[in-house]
């Protein structure tokens, strides 16, 4: 993925994007385009710190720019950093483009960029990334244009981690959000949180030629039949989150198409260890074979899914372990193990909410495949609102709902290390906690990914979580749009498609 | 009522509104109570919410102190409820404004809808009541019934939904969602809320239409109806000047149930149509946990609901000859 020493490469990306270019034609300029996000409220924010929602992600990537940026394969490339690099995977020299203009014409500097790393470890901030930022031990300006990064401890994947919308750079010393100055590709032009943010085109951005489109207007249509409709009549041009159901409606008109971005998120089983029932590990590997896969990613997601394996890291992943054996729909071995645990008779309640995307779904096919072997589910279908407070984790069997992270590293230390709050089913291990951190400690490329695969197989085998598939995302857009890759860490290009797309004559 | 004198003669009435409004205040009072005791079962508070699921318990209580949820409810509640008394309902949690400011926003929107509605649906209702009235039993009133009967019956969603497909979808006539422009022309404000008042007209149409029916015609069986007939008043001026001021009472108080209903209830409707109005601000504040928000929400639906009902009672007794001499 990332070489230790020099790893952005500002050609590199370039020629990667260029064979791309050419298919899809000659970008053109100008146009307006209205895109429809999923969420609005009055929590809406200008703070790239603050961003924790779609929207949020796709206002600070219209606005803001990062040091760097995430690719298709997840791999950071070059953003306002030229270049990072590091020795020791402590200490990162962070190298900046020069004459690259704020919106209000100021010039960036390290002074910015020191700034805007550090704010996030000031409570006060209220940063979304506060727990991240805890690693950089400090940030100095070393020249006008070049800044040292000294973490707490090692981590290899800095670069990519500072592709996250939440580390994009503000301007030094900025404390009102009320209006945004960013180095961004479109410049604020109005907004209202909970309703409608409209950016013009910035003629100063960095990149030469782009963005290429003069206006866009973020909304946001929670409902998705509501956006999905509003795409067909024309109303907007571009729509994230459509559902499976509604692909045929999208590709049965004439004049729009879908973007499939296959990506890393799941809806999990989580069976708590801590429990005398769900924490049996005969359970839980009964359990496991009780997942439909194939059902699952046909009737549920009509196709749009990948096979999942029971660990948390996707084919996308350059780090995921492909020798790990299938482990498939089996009733026969899940009673097998069911009645080694001596569990059979017992009747559980599953918690399932409209929150955990398909979860009620996945779980009447788990009653269902469960009642023929002899074990008896209750499905408690819950609300959405509070299901992540007041049911997550908190009971037996719950369904949780985990977003594709940037890195291996993350997922695994966001909700698989024991000590991680999110550590969804209590799994503990101290082989896996010391082999985190022996992963980002070495600097052998081979031997990091030798560990990874080797955790994947620990998740596997022992884990407390059951993952059938891996969620495809889907957008939907207007046929004369332009330029729109799959980025795996979100729809839209991981957000970030306004610089990259254009509007065809 | 003929020898009293012009003061004596208001007085009774007076006093009945004042009464009115007195019980009116009281009912506010206890509303805010009940608002507030509910708003705290809520599971989860602002704190979490704002945080997300990442946080770690120390980040949790430091910001509800900050945020001041760490007190006790009844001194919380005495606080809120002097600020609503003066008229300053605090600041949202979540984004950090002046409730105030964020409810001026939203106001408009829905006064404009709910305006709307009301221009392009009393008159209707009006219509359809009368009509259906006057050819009681006859086949004009049937037909009028079987419709109001069924735009009664359809849930809004299904009326919004088969209206986008046929008129946004499949026609391209009208928008799907209701942006209105900034400086917009008159064309392009009208097209914006055809949609969402057309979907919201045809409830109001017809429980206000059937409403009115019913009113006409229990006047039309009295005896003074009897009387205006046989003294030959044309059918026109029986209904205008002799039935219609009888039977204003039931119908200014379901008009205010329905305006009432437009004010807070178009919650559907708002958010098929995207539409930014007081309803949604709601939801929004429930899920994101902003209490303060939720509350004067809540408060301001409360408040102008018993206001029109108010305006109601007292345009009832002012119109009725009985309850107006108390």
């Amino acid at each position: 993925m990332l070489s230790r020493r020099g790893l952005l490469g500002g050609m590199a990306a370039g020629a990667m994007l260029a064979p791309a270019d050419q298919l899809i034609g000659k970008p053109r300029t100008g146009g307006r385009i209205r895109v429809a996000g999923i969420v609005a409220s009055t929590a809406d924010t200008l703070d790239p710190a603050k961003g924790g929602n779609s929207s949020d992600y796709m206002r600070i990537f219209l606005l803001y720019s990062g040091l760097t940026q995430c690719d298709g394969a997840l791999r950071a490339t070059p953003g306002l950093a030229e270049t990072i690099e590091t020795d020791d995977n402590i200490v990162w020299t962070i190298r900046l483009r020069r004459g690259v203009q704020f919106h209000n014409g100021k010039s960036l500097t390290a002074d910015d960029v020191v700034y805007s790393l550090l704010r996030h470890k000031d409570a006060r901030v209220g940063s979304k990334v506060k727990a991240v930022a805890e690693q950089f031990a400090g940030a100095r300006r070393v020249g006008p244009l070049e800044v040292e990064l000294r973490l707490t401890g090692p981590n290899p994947d800095i670069p990519i981690i500072l592709a996250q919308p939440q580390f994009a750079i503000v301007e030094n010393g900025r404390r009102d959000f009320s209006v945004a100055n960013g180095t961004g590709p479109f410049i604020l032009k109005s907004f209202a949180p909970g309703i409608r943010t409209i950016v013009r085109r910035n003629p100063n951005y960095w990149k030469p030629g782009k963005p290429y489109l003069d206006e866009i207007e973020l909304i946001a249509i929670p409902d998705e039949l509501s956006r999905v409709n509003a795409l067909l009549s024309g109303d907007v041009q571009m729509v994230i989150a459509v559902s499976p159901g509604s692909v045929k409606r999208v590709k049965a008109s004439s004049s729009h198409l879908i973007m499939e971005t296959k990506s890393g998120l799941y809806t999990d089983l989580v069976m708590r260890q801590d429990h005398p029932v769900t924490g049996n590990p005969d359970f839980v590997l009964g359990m496991k074979h009780l997942l439909d896969r194939d059902l699952i990613k046909r009737a549920l997601f009509r196709g749009y899914a990948t096979i999942a394996n029971d660990q948390p890291i996707s084919p996308l992943d350059p780090y995921f372990n492909p020798g790990i054996p299938q482990r498939a729909f089996d009733p026969e071995k899940a009673k097998f193990y069911l009645k080694r645990s001596g569990l059979l008779g017992t009747r559980l309640p599953v918690y399932v909410s409209p929150a955990a995307t398909m979860s009620v779904d996945m779980g009447s096919i788990l009653q269902e495949h469960a009642a023929q072997i002899g074990l008896k589910l209750a499905i408690n279908r819950v609300p959405s609102d509070g299901y992540w407070s007041t049911h997550w984790m908190r009971h037996p069997l719950t369904f949780g709902n985990i977003n594709q992270r940037p890195t291996t590293d993350l997922m695994f230390s966001l909700f698989f290390q024991s000590k991680a709050t999110e550590n969804e089913a209590g799994w503990k291990s101290a082989k896996f906690d010391k082999m985190l951190i022996e992963a980002r400690q070495t600097r052998d490329q081979a031997l990091r990914k030798a560990i990874y695969g080797e955790m994947q197989w620990m998740i596997h085998r022992t884990g407390g979580i059951g993952i059938p598939v891996f969620i495809s995302l889907l957008d939907g857009y207007d046929r004369r749009i332009r330029g729109l890759q799959p980025v795996p860490l979100g729809g839209l290009m991981g957000y970030t498609f306004g610089e990259h797309v254009w509007l065809d004559a | 009522m003929s020898g009293a004198s012009p003061v004596s003669r208001w007085r009774g009435p007076a006093r009945l509104v004042a009464k009115r409004t007195g019980l009116a205040l009281v009912t506010l009072v206890l509303v805010s109570a009940v608002i507030f005791t509910i708003s705290g079962l809520l599971p989860g508070d602002a704190a979490q919410e704002v945080l997300g699921q990442g946080a770690t318990p120390e980040q949790i209580a430091a910001l509800r102190h900050e945020m001041g949820l760490d007190r006790p409810a009844v001194v919380r509640y005495f606080e809120w409820l002097r600020g609503i008394a003066i008229g300053d309902p605090g600041q949202s949690l979540v984004a950090n404004k002046p409730v105030a400011d964020i409810i001026s926003e939203r106001l408009p929107n829905t006064l404009i809808l709910a305006g709307l509605t009301t221009l392009f649906s009393v008159p209707i209702a009006f219509l359809v009541g009368i009509a259906s009235a006057v050819t009681r039993g006859q086949a004009t009133d049937r037909a009028l019934n079987i419709m109001t009967l069924a735009m009664v019956a359809l849930p809004e969603f299904l009326v919004a939904t088969i209206a986008v497909l046929v008129f946004s979808v499949k026609l391209l006539w009208l928008p799907s969602i209701t942006i209105v422009p900034q400086d917009p022309t008159l064309g392009e404000f009208l097209r914006a809320y055809a949609m969402p008042v057309m979907v919201l007209g045809v409830g109001v149409i017809a429980q206000l239409g059937r409403m009115i029916r019913a009113a006409i015609i229990a006047e039309l069986d009295r005896p003074y109806v009897e009387m205006a007939r046989l003294k030959g008043v044309s059918p026109r001026r029986l209904i205008f000047r002799h039935v219609l001021p009888n039977a204003v009472g039931p119908i200014v108080n379901s008009m205010a149930l329905s305006l009432s209903y437009l004010f807070g209830g178009a919650i559907i409707v708002e958010t098929i149509f995207s539409y930014p109005g007081l309803a949604s601000l709601m939801v929004n504040a429930v899920t994101s946990r902003d209490m303060p928000l939720l509350q004067a929400c809540a408060m301001l639906f409360c408040a102008t609901y018993l206001l029109l009902v108010l305006i109601a009672d007292t345009v009832a007794i002012l119109a009725n000859p009985r309850l107006r001499q108390g």
